[in-house]
């Protein structure tokens, strides 16, 4: 619990629309350790980018958010005012986006932009500041780094901007970046080189990360635990082995499915793919959100909302009927078919 | 940067060049000028002399030489009806028009980005009711009209304003309001448009995620790049405030270049006309340069083009 660097409890975004209230995320409880990283996966729409904002306090002005707790290295930072979450933001906490290309302002030059994020927090003179921002840009691989700082956002590539966007969150030295989908944005061959580089980061600076993707090839080489959200909620939490290893939720199992392994895959046999579309979130929602897709659906999955319940291991949980048993049986079918 | 400066003055000039033609060729648009200048009694004697003493006679590719190359040193002939040199007229006239263009452009500017901010920052709320309203007022609103209205209350039934002349600084609140107003709407519906856009963009979540103050966010991020359209409209505007400086300064009876441009088309004198045309055209086309080099300087990505 001391360990804790991020504590989010219940954590709920609600969504006013004219057709009726979106309940774009629904009592989300996890937590980050110091030196951790958390992946959170799921597909476009399940809420992981409201999640991450609903963090930082940027949520939209109209979205709703309620909690019972969420802390930020023990500080309440659900019940914070605007002035102190500016505070923290870039200082205690950083974020990185997913569009490297407009996430830096065209107007000014990536130095200014990198020491204006320092000066706002700490009470460093501008060399200092330059020092630590050329510092930083050699630590995430950016050669030249000192001439680099006059050069415009329009003179990098989209890799080179989201090197930069990363040195941007490292600049105060934070307890907790926020990472969502940064390599979604770029080319296949960069995509890897920026995951690496954040984990490397993150085990070097002994921050907590939270990486918010749909590429569960990423998630499995970086993460050391992982939340698959499905529709709001998070669905299975374990560590990267477990739910990797021993997917317990049929969502996961699907998902996992989808994905071509190199060698084991036979060409020309279908890849899996998860039938029916992700539930309206608008309205009254109750029972599994993932019923009307799970080929092992019964008539409890309607009746009432599912739990979380434990699974065979330690750390390891998912919300479904099933019991993992059937589960593990479900997963042997879908590795054999 | 450098590049950039050079290709814009290299276009400037040309439009310049472009200019002093179309300045040059007014006097043969109403006919023969040594005929109009001789009156309807001369003789063709008459007429043949001024051709020759006003140097009509030349062939008008020599004619427009010698026009231009007397411009370029400020000498831009004599008046006709006023019997003076047009060049010291002009220059006695050009900064009140210059104090007045200014102090309306100020006027709409200051009026103007505020308001267009505001009602950016508070979309769909009163106070960007009350700026659209604002808007629309200026939009419809003939400045010719808005002057008589403006005149007859602050300076007939509440005295407050002196209502002709440039004596005082005073003398140009009423006209650098009434000219002012007019480009208002236009730049404000802009500025609003530019910060909306700019306000959800990406690198404004950047800089709020980076934990800096709202002020910094507002003026330091999205401000500099929505005025960027801005500036390259209030260069327009500005120009059109120069032709409007026409009804203005008759109105009230202000002597700058304005109330000179109409007392000379009434006069049909043309060496005046053409200094005026020209100088004006002269200082539209500096503001545009400035403007681009403005816009260069806030966007950098400007600079490459």
């Amino acid at each position: 619990m001391e360990n804790h660097i991020l504590n989010v409890r219940n954590l709920t975004v609600d969504i006013p629309l004219p057709s009726g209230m979106l309940h774009a995320v629904q009592g989300l409880s996890f937590h980050v350790d110091r030196g951790e990283t958390l992946a959170i996966v799921g597909e476009s729409g399940c809420g992981k980018s409201l999640t991450s904002l609903a963090i930082m306090g940027l949520l939209p002005k109209k979205a709703i958010r309620t909690a019972d707790l969420l802390e930020l290295a023990g500080e309440d930072i659900l019940n914070a005012t605007e002035s102190r979450m500016s505070d923290i933001r870039g200082s205690l906490m950083g974020m990185i986006f997913q569009e490297p290309m407009t996430s830096l302002n065209p107007a000014y030059t990536i130095g200014n932009q990198l020491i204006e994020t320092m000066r706002r927090h700490r009470p460093v003179s501008v060399d200092e500041a330059r020092d630590r921002a050329v510092f930083l840009l050699e630590k995430v691989g950016i050669t030249a780094a000192r001439s680099r700082l006059t050069q415009y956002p329009h003179q990098l590539s989209g890799g080179l901007r989201q090197r930069v966007m990363i040195a941007m969150t490292l600049m105060c030295g934070p307890d907790l970046i926020i990472a969502d989908e940064p390599t979604t944005a770029l080319d296949v061959t960069i995509q890897a080189q920026i995951l690496l580089l954040l984990a490397e980061l993150q085990k070097e600076f002994d921050m907590g990360l939270i990486l918010i993707t749909h590429d569960l090839g990423v998630v499995a080489r970086v993460a050391d635990r992982v939340a698959v959200m499905y529709a709001g909620q998070v669905v299975e939490e374990g560590s990267a082995t477990q739910v990797f290893g021993r997917p317990t939720h049929p969502y996961t199992q699907g998902l996992l499915d989808c994905i071509p392994i190199p060698g084991k895959t036979e060409r020309g046999k279908h890849l899996g793919s998860i039938p029916g579309i992700v539930p309206s979130l608008v309205g009254n929602l109750s029972g599994c959100r993932f019923a009307d897709r799970c080929q092992h659906a019964m008539t409890d999955c309607s009746a009432a909302d599912v739990g979380f319940r434990p699974a065979s291991e330690v750390g390891h949980a998912y919300r479904c009927l099933l019991t993992p048993e059937q589960s593990a049986q479900n997963a042997a079918k879908l590795g054999a078919a | 940067m450098l590049i950039f400066a050079v290709k814009r003055l290299a276009v400037a000039i040309l439009v310049a060049i472009t200019v002093s033609l179309l300045t040059f060729s007014m006097i043969y648009l109403s006919g023969d000028p040594a005929m109009a200048l001789a009156g309807e009694s001369a003789t063709q004697q008459d007429i043949e002399n001024i051709r020759r003493v006003y140097g009509y006679d030349k062939p008008i590719v020599i004619q427009y030489i010698n026009w231009l190359g007397n411009a370029l040193v400020g000498d831009f002939g004599h008046s006709h009806y006023l019997k003076t040199d047009v060049a010291s007229v002009i220059f006695t006239r050009l900064p009140v028009t210059m104090t007045l263009g200014a102090a309306a452009l100020s006027f709409a500017l200051l009026l103007a980005i505020p308001l267009g901010v505001l009602a950016a920052m508070r979309p769909n709320t009163l106070i960007d009711r009350i700026a659209l309203t604002l808007a629309v007022i200026g939009q419809a609103l003939p400045s010719f009209w808005f002057a008589l209205i403006m005149i007859y209350w602050f300076g007939i039934v509440w005295g407050m304003l002196p209502i002709t002349g440039s004596a005082s600084w005073l003398n140009f609140v009423m006209p650098s309001v009434a000219l002012g107003y007019y480009v208002t709407p236009a730049v404000m519906r802009l500025t609003r448009a530019g910060m909306l856009d700019v306000l959800s963009s990406d690198y404004i979540r950047t800089a709020r995620a980076k934990g800096l103050r709202p002020v910094a966010v507002l003026f330091k991020h999205a401000l500099r790049n929505a005025v960027i359209p801005v500036v390259s409209l209030a260069a327009v505007q500005f120009g059109f405030m120069l032709g409007g400086s026409i009804v203005i300064e008759t109105i009230f009876a202000i002597n700058g270049l304005g109330q000179l441009a109409w007392e000379s088309i009434q006069r049909a004198d043309l060496p005046m006309m053409q200094a005026i045309v020209l100088v004006l055209a002269c200082f539209y086309i500096v503001l545009t340069f400035l403007a681009d080099l403005l816009n260069a300087f806030l966007d950098p990505r400007i600079r490459v083009g």
